[in-house]
Formats: C-alpha cells, sequence, structure tokens
C-alpha cells in the first residue's frame, strides 16, 4: 500500500495523518445524534414524567396523612376490592382462554382458523366504549335476554357481574396473542415426540407445551393485569358509578375529580399509577430474562 | 418384529403423498426409504408410527408382527421415533428427556427412580453422551443432539425405531461418523428399524435393504447392491449414482445411439422405438485407437484427479456431455490430454424403452 502510493507521487506519511477517523457508514454526526436523543427525553418529560409526579405531587399535598385517610374511606376500600375482584376473576379466566385458543390455532387445522384469529383481536380494534355498549345493549332492560333475567332476579348491567363480564372482554386477547407467534414458531414437533413416548395428552400439555411457553404466558397475564385494573371505558358504561357497589379505581378517579376532591383523587390514581410502574418493572424484567435464556441459546446454538 | 404395511394411500388435500403402497419389513431389519423430497418417505414412516393416519381403505392395514396396529394410537404402539429436527425438549436436560418415555408412564407399570436412573444412564452411554447428563439440548452439537434423541426414542425399549432423515441437519462429517455408528448400534442391538433419507449414499451404506420410492409409490426394493446394479426402472437408475444418458432407438434386438449397437434381445419387433439408453461413469473404457468393437468418439474437455479416482468429462460430435470414471493408474497411464479425440467403449449398458399408452 505504501509502496504504491510513493510511487504515484502522494506523500505517504501525510496522507496517513490526515485519515479520518474510521466509522460505520450508518453512523450519524454527533450533533444529529444529540438533538434526537434530547427531543426524545424532553418530550417524554414534558407528557409523561411531569404529569405522573405532580399526581404524586397532589396527592401528598396536604401531607401523608391525608394520603393515607383516602384509603381508609369505605368507598375506596370498595373500589379498590371491586377492582382486585374483577382482575382476579378476568386474568385466571383468560388465561385459561388464552391457552386453549393459542393450542387450537397452532396445534391444529381447522376451518375459519384466520377468522377466529382476527375475532381475538376484535377487543383491541374497538373502543372500549363500544365494548361496554354491547353488554348493556345484550343484557341490558331493553336487552336481549334483559328481560328474562331481571325476572330470574339477576342483574348483570350496573351490577358486579357487569363490571367483571366488561373486564374480561377487554383483556382476552392479551395472553393468546403472546402465545400464538411463538407457539407458531415452535410446532408440534415437541408434542408429537412426548406423544409417541407414550404421554398423555395432559402430560403433554403439562410437560412440554406449558414449559416452553412460559415467558410468554407470564408476560400475557402481566399486560392483561395491567389492562384488568386499570379499564375505564367499557367499565364505565356497564358500571352505573354506584358508589361503594359498582366503582372501580379508574371510576371512583373520576367520580373524587367530578367532586373536586383533588387530593383524593390523586391519592387513588398515585396507587393505580405505582401498580402501573410495578407491572412495567415485571415486565422488563420478564422480557431481560427471556432474552438473556434467547442469547444464551443462540450462543450455544451457532457453537 | 415385523411390519406390514397394506394398500396405504395418503393425500394432503388434492395432494397425493402415498397411492397404495405396500411394504413387508422383517424382523431386525434395518430398512432405508430412499426417495427425492416430496416422494412420499416421510409420510410413509409417519403413518407406521401412527402420526399420521392413512386415507380410509378396506384392504389397507399396518400390523406388526401379523397384529393389526392400525387403530392404535402411536403411544400405544410402541414405537421409537426419531425426528429430523431432534424435537428434543428444550427446557429439559439430557438425563431428563431420555428419561422422560419412563416418567409419563401410569403409576403401576412406571419403574421405581433408581431402575429409570441406571436405565438412562445405560443408554447415554450407549450413544456415548454419558458426561453430557445435566446439560441442555442447546449445549449440544447437532450430532450430540441426535444421538440424546436416539437414546430417548430407545428408552421406552420400542419394538420398532423409524428414523425421520436423522443425519439431514448435520455436515458432511458428522454424517459419516454417525452413519457408521447407527449401523454398529444396530448390529448391537437389532431392532426392527426404518430410516427415511433422500442421500443415496447413506441408505446404500446403512441399510440391509433400500426401499426406493418415487411420486407416491415405491419404485424397487432390495438389497442396496441390487438396487443399484439391477435398477429396474429408469428412475432409480437416475436416482443411484452419476449415470450418462443417451437418447436412441430400439429395433431388432439392438438399441442404437448414434452409430453404436447394444444388445436388447427383449425387443425384436421390426419397427423402430424411442429408447433411452443409460450407461455409468465407471462402466466405460478409453482407447486412442478403434479396436473393432462397438465404440463411439469423443473429445476430452475436462479432467480432475483429485480423489479416488478420475473423472474425465468428454463431448460427443452430437453435443452430449460424457463422463467416465477411470482408475488412477488407468488415467495416469493413458495420460489424456484435453481437446484430445478418443474412442469410448460402453462394457455395459441399460436399456429402457418409454411407456406407451396404447
Amino acid at each position: 500500500m505504501e509502496l504504491a502510493l510513493t510511487t504515484t507521487g502522494f506523500e505517504a506519511s501525510n496522507w496517513a495523518h490526515a485519515r479520518p477517523r474510521l466509522k460505520a457508514a450508518t453512523e450519524e454526526k454527533p450533533w444529529v445524534r444529540l438533538a434526537c436523543i434530547t427531543v426524545t427525553v424532553l418530550f417524554l418529560a414534558l407528557l409523561l414524567f411531569v404529569p405522573l409526579a405532580s399526581v404524586f405531587a397532589e396527592a401528598f399535598r396536604e401531607g401523608v396523612r391525608v394520603y393515607f385517610a383516602s384509603f381508609s374511606d369505605r368507598y375506596a376500600i370498595a373500589a379498590i376490592r371491586l377492582t382486585l375482584l374483577a382482575a382476579a376473576i378476568s386474568v385466571p379466566l383468560n388465561t385459561a382462554f388464552g391457552l386453549t385458543a393459542a393450542w387450537a390455532i397452532t396445534k391444529f387445522q381447522f376451518r375459519g382458523k384466520s377468522l377466529l384469529i382476527t375475532l381475538i383481536d376484535l377487543p383491541f380494534a374497538v373502543s372500549p366504549i363500544v365494548s361496554g355498549l354491547i353488554y348493556v345493549l345484550v343484557f341490558g332492560m331493553q336487552g336481549w335476554v334483559g328481560a328474562w333475567l331481571s325476572e330470574h332476579n339477576i342483574q348483570v348491567i350496573f351490577a358486579v357481574p357487569g363490571i367483571v363480564l366488561a373486564t374480561v372482554f377487554v383483556t382476552f386477547p392479551f395472553v393468546a396473542r403472546e402465545l400464538i407467534p411463538l407457539m407458531q414458531e415452535q410446532g408440534t414437533e415437541e408434542e408429537e415426540a412426548a406423544t409417541s413416548l407414550g404421554a398423555s395428552g395432559w402430560q403433554t400439555f403439562m410437560k412440554v407445551t406449558l414449559p416452553n411457553v412460559k415467558w410468554a404466558l407470564l408476560y400475557g397475564v402481566i399486560l392483561a393485569n395491567a389492562r384488568a385494573m386499570g379499564e375505564f371505558g367499557a367499565v364505565a358504561v356497564v358500571s352505573g358509578h354506584l358508589r361503594g357497589k359498582t366503582n372501580t379505581m379508574p371510576l371512583h378517579v373520576e367520580t373524587l375529580y367530578n367532586e373536586y376532591n383533588f387530593v383524593a383523587a390523586s391519592a387513588v390514581a398515585s396507587l393505580l399509577a405505582l401498580l402501573g410502574l410495578v407491572t412495567l418493572a415485571i415486565k422488563s424484567a420478564v422480557e431481560w430474562k427471556v432474552r438473556r435464556d434467547y442469547e444464551a441459546a443462540a450462543v450455544s446454538e451457532s457453537s | 418384529m415385523s411390519i406390514e404395511v397394506e394398500h396405504i394411500s395418503k393425500s394432503f388435500g388434492h395432494f397425493k403423498a402415498l397411492d397404495d403402497v405396500s411394504l413387508r419389513i422383517n424382523d431386525g431389519e434395518l430398512v432405508a426409504l430412499l426417495g427425492p423430497s416430496g416422494s412420499g418417505k416421510t409420510t410413509l414412516l409417519r403413518i407406521i408410527a401412527g402420526l399420521e393416519a392413512p386415507d380410509q381403505h378396506p384392504h389397507a392395514s399396518i400390523r406388526f408382527h401379523s397384529e393389526d396396529v392400525s387403530s392404535r394410537g402411536v403411544g400405544e404402539r410402541r414405537v421409537g421415533f426419531v425426528f429430523q429436527h431432534y424435537a428434543l425438549f428444550r427446557h429439559m436436560t439430557v438425563f431428563e428427556n431420555v428419561a422422560f418415555g419412563l416418567r409419563v408412564r401410569p403409576r403401576r407399570d412406571r419403574p421405581a427412580k433408581e431402575e429409570i436412573r441406571d436405565r438412562v444412564e445405560r443408554l447415554l452411554s450407549l450413544v456415548q453422551l454419558q458426561q453430557f447428563s445435566k446439560r441442555y439440548p442447546s449445549q449440544l452439537s447437532g450430532g450430540q443432539r441426535q444421538r440424546v434423541a436416539l437414546a430417548r426414542a430407545l428408552a421406552v425399549e420400542p419394538k420398532v425405531l423409524l428414523l425421520d432423515e436423522p443425519f439431514g441437519a448435520l455436515d458432511a462429517k458428522v454424517r459419516q461418523g454417525l452413519r457408521a455408528w447407527l449401523r454398529r448400534l444396530h448390529e448391537e442391538i437389532h431392532i426392527t428399524s426404518v430410516l427415511v433419507t433422500h442421500d443415496q449414499e447413506e441408505a446404500l451404506e446403512v441399510a440391509d435393504r433400500v426401499v426406493v420410492m418415487n411420486n407416491a409409490k415405491i419404485e424397487q426394493e432390495g438389497a442396496p447392491h441390487e438396487v443399484f446394479h439391477q435398477a429396474k426402472t429408469e428412475f432409480v437408475m437416475k436416482f443411484l449414482g452419476q449415470v450418462n444418458v443417451f437418447h436412441g432407438r430400439v429395433r431388432q434386438g439392438k438399441a442404437e445411439i448414434g452409430g453404436l449397437a447394444v444388445d436388447y434381445p427383449s425387443y425384436k419387433d421390426e419397427a423402430a422405438r424411442p429408447a433411452t439408453v443409460y450407461m455409468r461413469p465407471h462402466e466405460f473404457d478409453i482407447r486412442r485407437k478403434s479396436n473393432g468393437k462397438p465404440s463411439f468418439p469423443a473429445r476430452v474437455v475436462r479432467t480432475n484427479s483429485a480423489g479416488a479416482f478420475a473423472r474425465v468429462t468428454l463431448q460427443r460430435e452430437s453435443g452430449e456431455t460424457v463422463i467416465v470414471d477411470l482408475s488412477l493408474e488407468e488415467f495416469n497411464q493413458l495420460a489424456l490430454a484435453e481437446g484430445e479425440l478418443v474412442h469410448l467403449y460402453p462394457k455395459n449398458a441399460r436399456v429402457f424403452i418409454p411407456e406407451v399408452a396404447v
């Protein structure tokens, strides 16, 4: 190289000094990078962090005692209890449903499969208000089965069953959606192997299928739980805002806010926000764990 | 245990994977199902295993040792199935993988813990993986995984071992080693085995008997040397080993290809019919001068002596390429030059008359 340069008349030593820093083709100029990062951080701070912090600030405005007093209120306790109940019913139900749906879609061949996948996505696609309205139309007094239900003294709308139904509806895609792509990728060979070794369907499911999808399952459950606790729209339609009876935490926040009780509203909201933050933390931990497992597998795969 | 398969057909939608196939596999035999992809070999294996159900047919049957098993599920057939991509349980260690088939047994048939451990350890030493029992499948090489899959299949003491392209995903060197190892293992345990492969070399080397499949049907079955040297159909002739193809015609007991006549006594008619003549690369002599025997001229295009024999590529006047394999000794004696015109003397030829629909 040096020889070639000197023979063509270049001063090799000067050229070597002037040589620019080596960089990748996709590398940007430093100020572009800095600008991008600054804009993102500012945007997040202004729209996300400041409001979130202000919720906590507002909640603690009149001191820690008042903050905690907001939770000892009978209606607040009822709201927390109802939220936990709705989550406690809808999350296990949708876990079971999600597993069944994912199993059916990925391990069997049948007609109308793509239609089923589309239907599972429906709650993601329609507005939560519509989801709530559907239940009012079906189970309300003027609805298809409303009259029959009221004759038998069963109340669904403006009662706890309606809240649970609406929560189940809006959370049912989460688990199935997490599992389907993974199970599709994993295929059916391991299940076939288990069956050929004499395992029953149940043993195959418990010992082979479930362990293979456990992280995706947990991830789906975490997301479904976050949505179940935070759902507002669908639940608002079927609830009727009966304090102490059909108010969930998000609805309770709204009620308090409408009554200009900002401290109490912020206190309950801060609890919801905290739930969200914890969910995010668990989600990140799961993601990190899955990625690490995946990389470990990939490293030994390539060796 | 012998396997008898009779009148088995299988369609996937409009695609016919198997068309009325019947096959008998003797007790203790290692049979290779050989064919290109889509020939139906894997489907046949999966039907024997019970992983796939054959199409309904009044005379269809699958018998193990004369006992009809067609209505039995895969778990009840006592077959060991080795999958192409191993299908090891990725969240279990090697030990747990091999123990799986014993641990899922109903309590009354399940061996005691110590017995399971002993059996798994025996199997792991059989496949030479004792020291890897605590590893996970992702921490093993392809060849090691395949051996774990084999040990796992053998753990349930199957009466039949079925292997689907067992070495398909491995590189050439590892394949070679595992092939020889599988043959030795079979000699040791003598379990009736069926191996699916698209690699003719593998089938011819490992199997007692080779079943060549094409287009959902069995083309020919027989000992490796039989199917190789006495191909019954054009497909088998072309699929096994390299071959030179010449198009000519048959008439009065002779097959003619551009000036060369080969005996073909089974066709004595006056009227000529088109025919295809096959000659293997090693079934030629090359001479510089004609000695009166039937031969045809060709020009040397390329020579390659890097190997156990020398390969000479030649071209006939008509433009057809002919490949000839010579022993290195012969090749060195001849000292062929590229571009040189020589005479080719076929030592053997196979003639096929294409079936004409009447």
